[in-house]
C-alpha cells in the first residue's frame, strides 16, 4: 500500500469517529441516536463484500497460475473479510437490540449474513484439513469460488423476496430513500472508504508476515541442510 | 463416453445392493422415528412441521448418498478414469447419475411420508417438479463438494460442514415452494420460487462443470 493511502486511511477513520459521533443526525422515532451505527455497521458489510471479492479474484488467478504468493493473498483477504463479517454481525446485533428489541430476529437478511459467515468458517476448516500445500491451495480456491457464488443469492436476492424488518429489503426502503440526509452522507461515504482501506491494509500486512515466515522457514531449512 | 459412464454408475450401484438398501433403510429409519415421535399426540403435525421434517429427512439421506460418489472410490480408480475420459465427462456423468438418485430418494421419501405421516400436498405434479429441481441443485453442488472432501483427511465430517452452507440457498427456495403448495395456493404463486431455483441450479451446475477439472488434476 502506498504511504499516502495509509495516511488517508488514518485521517478517514479518525474523521469517521469524531464526525460520526458529533455531527448532527436527523431525529427519527425509535432509531434516535442509534442511527449513528450506520457509519460502523453498514461499512462492515460493504468492506466484507469487497474483501471477499478480492479473495475471489485471487482464487481465480491461483487456479490459472498456482503460486504460493497468490495463495497467501487469498487467505489474507478471506481472513479480514471474515473479521469484517463478524464485526458486522456484532454491530448489527447491538443495533437490533435497541431498534427492534432483540439481539437476533429471524430476519432473512440476518440469516443470510450468518450463513455467509458459516461458509467462510467452513473454508478455513477445509484449509486446516489438507496437509499438502499445493493441494490445499487448489481445493480451497475451488471452494472459495463455489461458496462465493452460493453467497450472492443469499445476501442480495433472497432477502428482497420476502418481507423483512431490515432496511433495503421487501418493500422496506433503504436508508438513502428518505432519511440519509446530506449531512449523513458526509460521514457515511468516507466511512465506507475508510473501513475498506483498513481491511485492505491489514490484509497486506498479513501477506507480508506470511511471506516473511515462508522465507525464514526456507532459510532455517537451508542452514540445517 | 458420457452414457457409458452413467451406465457404469448404475451397474456398480446395482452390484453393491447393500449400499442402496443401506440408504433406503436410513431414509426409512428417519421417517419412522418422526412417525413414532409424533404419533404420541394426534394431530400435532401441521403443514409447517410436515415440510420441515420432510426436507430434513431428504437433506440428510441425500448428503449421505451423494457423499460416497467420490469419497468411497478406490485410490487407483481416478487414475483409470483420467486415462479413459475427460474431467468434464466424469463430473457430468456424476451429476446426472446423482440427480436421478436424489430424485428417487425424494420420491420414495414422499411416498413414505404420505404413508406413515400424512400427505398435505395439494398439487402433486407441481411438488414433483419442485423435487426434480432441488435434486439437480443438490446433486450439482454435492458432487463437487464430495470431490473436494475426498481429497482431505477427515472427509466425512468435511462433507457435512462444506455442503450445508452451499445447499441452504437451494433448500430455502424449495421450502418456500413447498409452503405455497401445501397451503393450496395457486400455481402462479410458486412460479417465482421455481424460476429462482432453476437459476441457482444453472449457476451451481456451471460452476461444478468449470471447477471440477482443477480438483481432478491432482
Amino acid at each position: 500500500m502506498k504511504p499516502w493511502l495509509k495516511i488517508l486511511t488514518v485521517v478517514l477513520i479518525v474523521y469517521v469517529h469524531i464526525g460520526g459521533l458529533l455531527i448532527g443526525v436527523p431525529r427519527l422515532n425509535i432509531l434516535n441516536e442509534t442511527i449513528r451505527n450506520l457509519y460502523f455497521h453498514v461499512p462492515m458489510w460493504f468492506g466484507m463484500t469487497g474483501l471477499y471479492t478480492i479473495s475471489l479474484y485471487y482464487s481465480i488467478s491461483y487456479l490459472r497460475k498456482p503460486t504460493i504468493q497468490t495463495d497467501h493473498k487469498v487467505v489474507a483477504f478471506a481472513t479480514s473479510g471474515l473479521v469484517f463479517g463478524l464485526l458486522g454481525l456484532l454491530t448489527g446485533m447491538l443495533w437490533a437490540k435497541f431498534a427492534w428489541g432483540a439481539f437476533w430476529t429471524g430476519d432473512p437478511k440476518l440469516n443470510g449474513a450468518a450463513i455467509t459467515t458459516l461458509v467462510y468458517l467452513a473454508y478455513f476448516v477445509l484449509r486446516g484439513s489438507v496437509d499438502n500445500q499445493e493441494q490445499r491451495g487448489r481445493l480451497s480456491a475451488v471452494y472459495n469460488i463455489f461458496a462465493y457464488a452460493a453467497m450472492i443469492p443469499l445476501l442480495f436476492i433472497l432477502p428482497r423476496l420476502s418481507s423483512s424488518l431490515h432496511p433495503g429489503s421487501g418493500g422496506n426502503p433503504g436508508f438513502n430513500v428518505y432519511d440519509l440526509d446530506s449531512k449523513m452522507r458526509l460521514v457515511f461515504y468516507p466511512a465506507v472508504i475508510g473501513w475498506f482501506l483498513v481491511g485492505y491494509w491489514v490484509s497486506t500486512i498479513r501477506i507480508r508476515i506470511m511471506t516473511i515466515e515462508e522465507k525464514t522457514a526456507e532459510l532455517d531449512y537451508a542452514k540445517q541442510a | 463416453m458420457l452414457l457409458s459412464l452413467i451406465r457404469k454408475e448404475f451397474t456398480l450401484e446395482l452390484r453393491r445392493r447393500s449400499v442402496v438398501s443401506g440408504i433406503g433403510l436410513y431414509l426409512f429409519a428417519i421417517i419412522f422415528i418422526c412417525y413414532l415421535t409424533f404419533s404420541l399426540r394426534r394431530g400435532s403435525i401441521n403443514e409447517a412441521t410436515w415440510s420441515a421434517l420432510f426436507w430434513l429427512a431428504i437433506l440428510f439421506s441425500v448428503i449421505n448418498s451423494v457423499a460416497k460418489s467420490f469419497i468411497g472410490e478406490k485410490k487407483g480408480l481416478s487414475i483409470y478414469y483420467y486415462s479413459v475420459a475427460s474431467a468434464s465427462t466424469v463430473i457430468l456423468s456424476k451429476i446426472i447419475y446423482n440427480t436421478i438418485l436424489c430424485l428417487l430418494l425424494s420420491v420414495v421419501g414422499f411416498v413414505l411420508f404420505s404413508l406413515f405421516i400424512s400427505n398435505p400436498v395439494k398439487d402433486t405434479p407441481l411438488f414433483l417438479l419442485t423435487l426434480f429441481l432441488t435434486s439437480i441443485g443438490f446433486s450439482a453442488s454435492l458432487s463437487l463438494i464430495s470431490a473436494i472432501a475426498a481429497k482431505t483427511n477427515n472427509s466425512n465430517v468435511l462433507m457435512a460442514v462444506l455442503s450445508f452452507p452451499v445447499l441452504i440457498a437451494v433448500l430455502l427456495m424449495a421450502i418456500r415452494a413447498t409452503k405455497n403448495i401445501v397451503d393450496g395456493l395457486e400455481r402462479s404463486t410458486s412460479y417465482d420460487e421455481l424460476v429462482n431455483l432453476l437459476a441457482i441450479n444453472c449457476i451451481l451446475t456451471a460452476l461444478a462443470y468449470i471447477l471440477f477439472p482443477y480438483i481432478w488434476r491432482s
